[in-house]
């Protein structure tokens, strides 16, 4: 029992010898829950402590994926009313520190499972040195525009047209018509005359010409 | 008649009031009319009113005094413009031609002025064109969400964003490099930029399309293109009304500085203003008052649409500053939370600690205990004036501050594709009058051959404007098209208009023209006219331009670019135009503006020559 207790003490120490503030293998991680949830926001307590250490815990297993790494591997320090904090990941079997690097790996990989499970994003959660990644602009496989575009063109288009060949064909009716009416106009014409000589004339009906 | 310049022969050239009844009465003439006089002011109103009342008034009026700047607007508008609008509508109305045969009808010798006139509108046009071409550009690519302006594009190595994009922002990013392109000096023109030079055959084809039976097919278009705009205005002062921080900026806009109105400048913007708001001298105003129906009240259409314009004019004020109100607090609140979250983040403190209301208190306490820490942060200050006013003129206006805005709110691109279409509908309806300007003069001169129907008169000038635009698709278009917007549309109008004045008062006659109102409106104009149009406009126009050619004279000739590799990027750098420039200036401005007095010299020396050979064959 009291060597249960004194390892534990031990362990204790040595956790907190191996995370410092400003450590070269560690990471300052900053969270701005009521930026993020507002009203919706929870307290930060030792239960979501411990929760974030779950979830690297889990991170680092699964970049390793052979080891199996403890909550007792995630070690951390400094906490501030920021709710900000440093942590220093060990290897499961002999309490190394892991590399900076590495980490970094692991928290990138799963970052997205990380941020769903404190309903937080990037730039609310952010681990101070690991950039975050950025969203891919929405590239749509046809440009948009270029589509309105075509259907726009075609309806003027088409209007054109449609506006030329009405004209076109308006305008051979009205010549046809003029034609005829020169044509219908000399033959009344003619026989407005003829229908005078007539009148006068009666003898000379015979030198009536034929239509 | 007093004060008249001899004018001979000038009976011969105009019909007389008894002909003109004759032809009121038997409708002969192949000449075009308006369907109703609601066509007619719908097409006058959509003229006047264009772009340049939502992006150049509000700017003026609120870099001038704000609410101060009405009085020498509203002012000048009754001076200055009046008197011109009343004096093209009755002189359209009267000789019954476009602006070059008006003008040829009162003494040939003043063709010039019609000429003036057609290649002022010509080179505007151009310019104008370019802008419907952006606009129908971000029209077209408003119909996707996220909008495309709201991204980045990443870099090479997908880590962070494009460095152009990161140190200005995603709205200024689409604007100069995705839609336009633009290299870093005028000289530099990069070839054609496709997708603009598509657009622009798309913004002529729609012209072409609606002007294409002359004003038969655009009388009909106008019904929507000029009611539009009012509607979604309204549409957008009911939003930007409900956003948080319009009321300060129509505070700002409003707020009057009274000793803004003693500084000549302040006067010189107005008159310049109400000039190009009006539309007068483009030689479209004329053409359209010629369809009129001889007996049309004239004087009640010049006070209408004067009236209509000052209102819009401070209608659409109003609605932009509700939005620029909302730009510049939501940007102030931003520059505020940064600082807040830094100050938290350096000293631990927790969230919620530091508020925007406690801001100031804690930030002077923690300055006045870590002076050094402090002073290593870097710490923005937010001054909500320098938002307000913040590069609100022109195409930064439209395409910067606005698409950010719409961004901001919920549905944006419902709101794009609204606000794009307003704008598209404003470009067009000022267009028209545009294109009537220029196809109706070289109708006039015999340009073309007399068989050619009007589909072919609109499809041609369509076409060769179309292949002469293409000068603003290439990369350094936009500031092709700000060098005209300085330069073709500036001086030339301002000496066509004087010329027009003292052509129709002391050419034409005055008291001829008097006579003419009273036979057209059935009562002679009141004296208040007769001390405008003699002496008032025609020095107010003067004055106007002496002040703006020495301005001009005294400063260097310079431009704002685009340039990544400047030290004060994102910002616009000041650089000054190559010397090359001063040529295509002398074209722009120099070119209209002699065309009339070396048009009358030709002439004499061409009737002068034909006399004395006349004489020698005698």
């Amino acid at each position: 029992m009291l060597e249960k207790v004194s390892f534990l003490l031990l362990s204790f120490t040595l956790a907190e010898q191996l995370c410092k503030p400003g450590d070269p293998d560690g990471y300052k991680v900053r969270l701005s829950i009521k930026t993020a949830l507002g009203e919706n926001a929870y307290v930060w307590n030792d239960n979501e402590m411990f929760l974030f250490r779950a979830t690297l815990a889990f991170a680092m297993t699964k970049q390793f994926d052979g080891q199996q790494f403890e909550v007792s591997d995630i070690i951390v320090c400094n906490q501030t009313a920021r709710v900000s904090f440093w942590f220093v990941v060990t290897y499961p079997h002999n309490k190394t520190l892991v590399d900076k690097q590495v980490v970094e790996r692991a928290v990138r990989k799963s970052r997205n499972r990380i941020n769903s499970a404190f309903l937080l994003s990037d730039t609310t959660l952010e681990f101070i040195g690991i950039p975050p990644t950025l969203a891919t602009p929405v590239n749509p496989s046809t440009p948009t525009w270029l589509i309105v575009f075509g259907v726009v063109m075609g309806a003027v288009c088409a209007g054109i047209i449609v506006v030329l060949v009405v004209s076109l064909v308006q305008r051979k009716r009205k010549k046809n018509e003029t034609n005829e009416d020169t044509q219908v106009k000399t033959v009344e014409n003619g026989a407005a005359r003829d229908g005078v000589y007539y009148m006068s004339f009666s003898e000379d009906e015979s030198s009536v010409t034929q239509m | 008649m007093r004060g008249v310049l001899p004018n001979p022969g000038l009976d011969h050239r105009i019909p007389n009031h008894e002909d003109l009844d004759r032809m009121e009465k038997e409708e002969s003439g192949d000449r075009p009319k308006w369907d109703n006089k609601a066509q007619y002011i719908l097409t006058c109103v959509g003229f006047c009113i264009g772009i340049g009342n939502v992006w150049r008034f509000p700017y003026l009026c609120q870099s001038h005094g704000g609410g101060a700047f009405l009085i020498p607007y509203l002012i000048l508008l009754v001076l200055e413009g009046m008197p011109l609008l009343l004096l093209e509508f009755a002189i359209g109305q009267r000789l019954r031609k476009g602006s070059v045969g008006v003008w040829r009808a009162i003494s040939p010798y003043l063709t010039g002025i019609g000429i003036a006139s057609m290649l002022v509108s010509f080179l505007i046009g151009l310019y104008y064109n370019t802008l419907i071409a952006w606009i129908m550009w971000y029209l077209f690519n408003s119909f996707q969400d996220p909008l495309p302006w709201t991204q980045c594009p990443l870099s090479n190595n997908g880590t962070e964003f494009v460095p152009e994009c990161q140190q200005s922002s995603t709205v200024e990013y689409y604007f100069y490099r995705v839609t336009l392109n633009s290299s870093a000096s005028i000289s530099d023109s990069g070839g054609i930029h496709w997708p603009i030079a598509v657009c622009l055959l798309g913004a002529w084809t729609v012209i072409a399309i609606c002007y294409i039976r002359g004003i038969r097919t655009s009388g009909k278009a106008v019904y929507i293109t000029s009611i539009l705009p009012y509607i979604v205005l309204a549409i957008f002062l009911i939003r930007g009304l409900v956003l948080k921080g319009a009321l300060s900026g129509i505070k700002f806009l409003y707020t009057p500085a009274v000793e803004e109105l003693l500084k000549p400048s302040t006067w010189l913007d107005a008159g310049a203003q109400v000039f190009y708001a009006l539309s007068i001298a483009w030689g479209g105003l004329i053409s359209f008052s010629s369809y009129n129906p001889i007996h049309n009240n004239c004087m009640q259409d010049a006070v209408i649409l004067s009236a209509v314009t000052g209102l819009t004019s401070v209608y659409a004020a109003t609605v932009t500053y509700t939005i620029i109100g909302f730009m510049a607090t939501d940007k102030y609140d931003h520059c505020i939370s940064e600082n807040i979250m830094t100050l938290l983040n350096v000293f631990d403190l927790p969230e919620e600690s530091i508020t925007i209301r406690n801001y100031e208190a804690v930030f002077s306490h923690l300055n006045s205990s870590y002076p050094d820490i402090v002073l290593g942060l870097n710490i923005k200050t937010c001054d909500m004036q320098k938002y307000l006013s913040e590069g609100v003129e022109g195409t930064g206006l439209a395409f910067i501050v606005f698409t950010e805005a719409i961004t901001k709110m919920p549905g944006s691109p419902a709101w794009s594709v609204l606000f794009f279409i307003m704008l598209l509908c404003l470009g067009l309806s000022t267009l028209f009058g545009n294109i009537e300007g220029v196809v109706v003069p070289l109708k006039d001169l015999n340009v073309f051959p007399k068989k050619w129907p009007q589909e072919a008169l609109t499809v041609t000038t369509c076409v060769v404007a179309f292949i002469i635009s293409l000068l603003f698709a290439q990369h350094s278009g936009i500031y092709w098209v700000t060098l005209f917007d300085n330069f073709a549309g500036s001086i030339p109008l301002l000496t066509i208009g004087l010329f027009e004045m003292i052509a129709v008062v002391y050419i034409y006659g005055i008291d001829r023209f008097n006579a003419d109102l009273e036979f057209m409106i059935g009562h002679k104009p009141s004296i208040f006219w007769q001390v405008l149009w003699r002496f008032i406009s025609p020095l107010i126009i003067l004055v106007i331009l002496v002040f703006y050619l020495v301005g001009l004279a005294q400063e260097e000739l310079t431009y704002l670019v685009w340039d990544l590799n400047s030290e004060e990027f994102p910002y616009l750098s000041l650089v000054s135009y190559p010397a090359w420039i001063n040529a295509i200036i002398f074209l722009l401005a120099g070119v209209p503006t002699l065309a009339v007095p070396v048009y009358a010299l030709c002439r004499l020396v061409f009737v002068c020559c034909k006399r004395k050979h006349v004489s020698r064959d005698k």
